[in-house]
């Protein structure tokens, strides 16, 4: 049950194959066992618990409300979740009890959707690895697959099992994680410069990053709110189109949320693909790309072509500059958004040594953020807090930010950066307007790399290295999905990403769905993680599961 | 920056050393408020020739001082700028703050539409030119009661720029001229509020109080235009009574709703500006103008024995009189200004403008509010003076004091006295009495109807005038009571019955043969004491004026 889709498992649920509680306790019981993934932050077993009662109880009324009523969910741990600690795996923020829901956990949640957890990432979501933040690195489950096991037995130094790991991309990757590990049928993850893209692709789900403004970013603690957008992670597009459509939509909570009302919908099937325009973007062809990944992208394009759609080459000018740019743009944003964590805020409590506290307490709050123990002068407490509470990354950041923000500096760094995103996102208006349906682009150089290699460099080299394919697309506010295509000669998944115009979302996922069903991309192996083997064998059966609606 | 210093030069104002000491007199004689000076025609202007001729031979050098003010105007609204909490005064402590207020992760501002329509209203009664696009801008500083660690201001790109604020002072004693100034307004912005901090020095800690955190803020930067306190603080005064009369602040200076800081600075008339000081938090009007005096004055004795002026915040100690270096805010900040990434541009639209079929909620039209613009200050004097006849001095007196007008206004609805006498009733007796004891228009015990009535009384000779003050008094001390009431029960009415008082004036003659035989030998004061014989003999109750005339008859050889 567990390795159906989440369209699947929700017909399931409505024909009563499965009852929402039962389907909780699976997931809970596959998250005991995957604990080792580090997946998960923090796991809502007593919420997860309740939620699918209550589901239940709407099953058994004929009151369901809809496509997620009773779907575990997971969510990842910088989205704010009203009495569920969040932390984007800061010591920052550890213990911090957000007292509301983000906009996007409340409509899931309305929906019915069980959340069964706070994901793990990147402290602040800052990095391309899941592997830098304070509760430790998220493991691939790809690592344990009977996939790459099998190619790795081939390997001298295979003896060493545990320690070669893979990394699940990142910075949303616990959320991948946690999809490609069944521990949840979708989850919410964060996309500010690839980061709900780079890690689908590698733990091999999709990846979806609506348009800028298409989804709600109220309560997303952010990252860099001018390109901040939350991204949906499932097993097929079908899936993501679904959550879109209860995601999607005007908040009054976010002025940047488009004002036109968007209706749920169901994903069409396109069977022909023969009006379509596809363009290839040459600057994408980067020196660094492996051969296999580069195959697999021609590949798709040829299948594209040989079923009539016409495949053009473009060109987008401006992608070399992206990094640089966004290196700028998201330092700056950080530097300021990171400057409400002073260790101030709403200490509440009866120490009588606090240098510094509210009047009253009245409000409710809670800690907003750590404090350090030095009470010397505000300036040094501030200092401490934050020497404490904030990693190297985080630090690092904020330090060039404020660089960059200086009166001296301004003009040239961030000015110019600004004008330089426009030429980018100007680069895709041109191509769009020329006819072009969709981009197909790779989303990562490579495959996972094994965690050992991937620490040999530091957290902004690697991302600086591994959002290459997908930055460009955050500058201009587009849509973009990684689909998973095939295993590369390591047993590991590769992603292709499209592109959309913007709020061109819903043609972006039917082109994506149809390519989906093309490539079958082989589902994830996982005996080592399942002690019975019933679960196993629903696994493999996953190719034969049909919907009967 | 030469402009507006030759433009001032023109007008003849000039600093001169010891026109200081002037100036810091005027700051105390306005103590009450600025109505006192302007009443007494005391300006710099009429008393600069006198104070330079009396004083201060040392500099030969004349000094002109500019001053230019940031004023906060906090908006008179029922939610923050950018959250639903309420805005209300002295509520208790954290009892009005949102989750956006206290700023936790992942709230996103909100732009509360009726702050951008106050601050449209006042840019146009401030004669802005509205700028259809404005952009917000995140300004950071570190600060215990600014929980986000930046404010969102309007620095590119403010909502109102080039405007222009007219005020007038009354020069010279009777006739007294009105004159007036302007100062141009370099821009109006949108920004928020802070929270207060305050410091507990026995305990060593600080408090902080969120309340005011995120409420709407208009600041309006007057361009360096000002040349001495008294200017700045009359031009203060009519802002915030623009913005009274709009209805977008309250701009109650001892609520904070109104904060003016001042930027200060002296040179020798011809040559380059001098170094400027900032003068913050001058939240009195009781203070303003001294603070910018005692600035100036403090500027040109540093420079007159060789010293520089630093280029510093300062703040003014209202016990010393003086202002005094801020130690908090020394260094100098730099503020790393950002755009509000969550803020997309404040778009604006005139009736030329407006997209077809827009949605009037999401949409503010510019012609629609400037059509529904209030009468402004200065208007409401025009109209007085026009429509009552009334001094112009008269017409600012009754603006001055909050709900005086309408007072003024009610009075005259039901009274048949001139609106002269109705105005010297009011800004005299009334507001003297509200003076005395301190009280405002609203909490006058005496209601328009009772004066209207009073004055009717007097109209019509029913009442002498001094018995009318009586009965001025007695309204003020027993609540309830019509003045008629008053003055039956007091038997104040005067005698109309000629027969009467020619009796009462009779045998007051006669029981004081000296007294007449003083006056029929010519002196002119004991006809005086006959007349206050009468009037005692028939309880106050006759009109001296006729009593005088029987007296005078009955004298007569």
């Amino acid at each position: 049950m567990l390795g159906r889709t989440l369209r699947e498992v929700s017909a399931a649920l409505k024909q009563g194959q499965i009852t929402p509680t039962e389907l909780c306790q699976k997931c809970l019981s596959l998250i005991k066992k995957t604990k080792f993934l580090n997946a998960y932050i923090t796991v809502s077993e007593e919420v997860a618990l309740k939620q699918a009662e209550e589901s239940e109880k709407r099953y058994k009324k004929g009151r369901s409300l809809g496509d997620l009523d009773g779907i575990p969910i997971a969510v990842k741990d910088n989205f704010s979740t009203s009495g569920i600690e969040t932390t984007c795996a800061s010591n920052m923020l550890k213990g911090y009890v957000p007292p509301y829901n983000a906009t996007v956990v409340q409509k899931l949640l309305d929906q019915g959707a069980v959340l069964m957890g706070k994901t793990n990432l990147d402290e602040f979501a800052m990095g391309s690895g899941s592997t830098d933040g304070a509760f430790g690195p998220v493991k691939n489950p790809w690592s344990y697959s009977k996939q790459y096991r099998e190619k790795r037995k081939q390997k001298p130094h295979g003896e060493k099992e545990d320690s070669d790991w893979l990394i699940t991309g990142g910075s949303s990757g616990g959320s991948a994680a946690a999809v490609a590990a069944f521990t949840c049928f979708a989850a919410l993850g964060s996309d500010t410069g690839g980061s709900t893209r780079n890690p689908a692709a590698h733990c091999g789900v999709v990846g979806f990053k609506p348009s800028y403004g298409l989804v709600s970013r109220h309560g997303l603690i952010p990252l860099v709110n001018s390109m901040d957008v939350p991204g949906i992670l499932t097993r097929c597009v079908d899936d993501a189109a679904i959550v879109l459509g209860m995601l999607a939509g005007h908040d009054p909570k976010d002025s940047t949320t488009i004002q036109d009302p968007v209706k749920p919908f169901t994903l069409p099937t396109l069977t022909d693909v023969s009006k379509l325009c596809i363009g290839i973007p040459k600057e994408y062809l980067a020196p660094e790309l492996s051969g296999e990944v580069r195959s697999f992208w021609s590949k798709a394009a040829n299948l594209f072509e040989s079923e009539g759609a016409k495949v053009i080459e473009v060109s987008l000018p401006h992608t070399s500059y992206s990094i640089v740019c966004y290196h700028v743009l998201c330092t700056s944003e950080v530097a300021s958004n990171m400057a409400r964590f002073d260790g101030l805020e709403y200490v509440l409590g009866d120490k009588e040594e606090e240098p510094l506290r509210t009047v009253s307490q009245n409000v409710n709050i809670g800690q907003k953020c750590h404090r350090c123990d030095i009470n010397v002068s505000t300036e040094a407490m501030y200092a401490a807090t934050r020497r404490e509470g904030f990693n190297d990354v985080v630090r690092g950041r904020i330090l060039a930010g404020n660089f960059f923000l200086l009166k001296e500096n301004y003009e040239n760094y961030f000015i110019k950066a600004q004008k330089v995103r426009r030429l980018i996102a100007n680069d895709f208006v041109k191509v769009f307007n020329s006819g072009v349906d969709v981009l197909l682009t790779p989303t990562t150089l490579r495959g996972a790399a094994p965690y050992l290699e991937f620490i040999k460099e530091d957290n902004r080299t690697r991302s600086a290295e591994d959002d290459i394919f997908t930055q460009a697309v955050n500058m201009a506010g587009l849509p973009a999905v990684s689909v998973p295509v095939a295993l590369s000669n390591l047993g590991l998944p590769i992603g292709l990403q499209f592109i959309g115009r913007a709020f061109c979302d819903q043609q972006l996922l039917k082109i994506a769905k149809w390519f989906e069903k093309q490539v079958q991309f082989p589902v994830i192996q996982l005996q080592e993680l399942m002690d019975d083997g019933s679960s196993i064998s629903e696994i493999e059966k996953l190719a034969s599961v049909s919907l009967k609606h | 920056m030469a402009a507006p210093m030759l433009r001032w030069w023109c007008l003849g104002r000039r600093w001169v050393l010891a026109c200081i000491d002037g100036g810091s007199r005027h700051g105390r004689g306005a103590a009450i408020g600025f109505t006192s000076s302007r009443k007494r025609g005391q300006t710099s202007v009429a008393q600069q020739p006198l104070i330079t001729s009396q004083k201060s031979r040392k500099g030969e050098h004349e000094w002109a001082a500019v001053v230019g003010l940031e004023i906060h105007a906090q908006i008179s609204s029922n939610s923050k700028l950018f959250s639903g909490s309420r805005v209300h005064f002295a509520a208790p402590p954290n009892s009005l703050v949102s989750f956006f207020d206290a700023s936790l992760p992942g709230t996103l501002p909100v732009l509360n539409r009726r702050c951008v329509e106050a601050a449209v209203m006042t840019g146009l009664a401030l004669n802005c030119r509205i700028n259809k696009k404005s952009l917000f801008d995140r300004k950071h500083y570190f600060y215990a009661d600014l929980p986000a660690g930046y404010q969102i201001t309007q620095q590119r790109l403010p909502i109102a720029v080039n405007g222009s604020l007219a005020y007038s002072v009354c020069v010279g004693k009777k006739p007294s001229r009105v004159i007036t100034k302007t100062v141009r307004i370099k821009q109006i912005q949108l920004e928020q509020d802070s929270g207060k901090s305050l410091h507990d020095e026995l305990r060593s800690q600080t408090l902080i109080d969120l309340n005011r955190a995120g409420v709407g803020l208009l600041e309006v930067v007057l361009e360096p235009d000002m040349s001495c306190g008294e200017e700045a603080a009359t031009a203060v005064r009519e802002l915030q009574l623009i913005l009274q009369a709009l209805g977008t602040s309250r701009a109650n200076m001892a609520e904070g709703q109104l904060r003016v800081d001042a930027n200060v600075s002296v040179h020798h008339p011809g040559e380059p500006l001098g170094v400027r000081t900032e003068v913050k938090n001058l939240n009195s009007a009781k203070f303003l103008a001294k603070a910018i005096d005692s600035e100036i004055e403090r500027q040109i004795h540093e420079l007159e024995n060789g010293r520089e002026i630093l280029n510093e915040t300062r703040s003014f100690d209202y016990k010393l009189g003086c202002t005094m270096p801020m130690r908090d805010k020394e260094g100098k900040q730099d503020y790393r200004f950002m755009p509000e990434p969550n803020l997309p541009p404040l778009l604006l639209y005139d009736t030329e403008s407006l997209p077809p079929g827009a949605d009037p909620q999401q949409v503010i039209n510019i012609d629609w509010i400037r059509e529904r613009l209030p009468e402004l200050p200065s208007e409401t004097r025009e109209r007085l003076i026009q429509q009552y006849g009334i001094l112009p001095e008269h017409s600012f007196a009754l603006l001055n004091e909050v709900g005086l007008l309408e007072f003024f206004q009610n009075v005259i609805k039901e009274t048949r006295a001139e609106p002269k006498k109705v105005t010297s009733w009011v800004l005299n007796i009334f507001l003297g009495f509200l003076k005395q004891q301190n009280l405002a228009v609203n909490e006058s015990p005496v209601t328009p109807s009772a004066l209207a009535e009073l004055l009717n009384l007097l109209d019509r000779k029913a009442i002498s005038s001094t018995a009318a003050k009586q009965v001025f008094e007695e309204l003020w001390r027993s609540e309830g009571k019509t003045p008629s009431q008053i003055v039956s029960e007091k038997q104040l009415e005067l005698m109309q019955d000629q027969e009467a008082l020619e009796r009462a004036c009779h045998t007051v003659m006669e029981g004081h043969p000296q007294v007449v035989m003083d006056v029929k030998r010519g002196n002119p004061r004991a006809i005086n004491k006959l007349i206050g014989l009468v009037r005692k003999a028939t309880l106050s109750r006759a009109d001296p004026t006729a009593i005088k005339e029987i007296l005078e008859r009955k004298l007569s050889p």
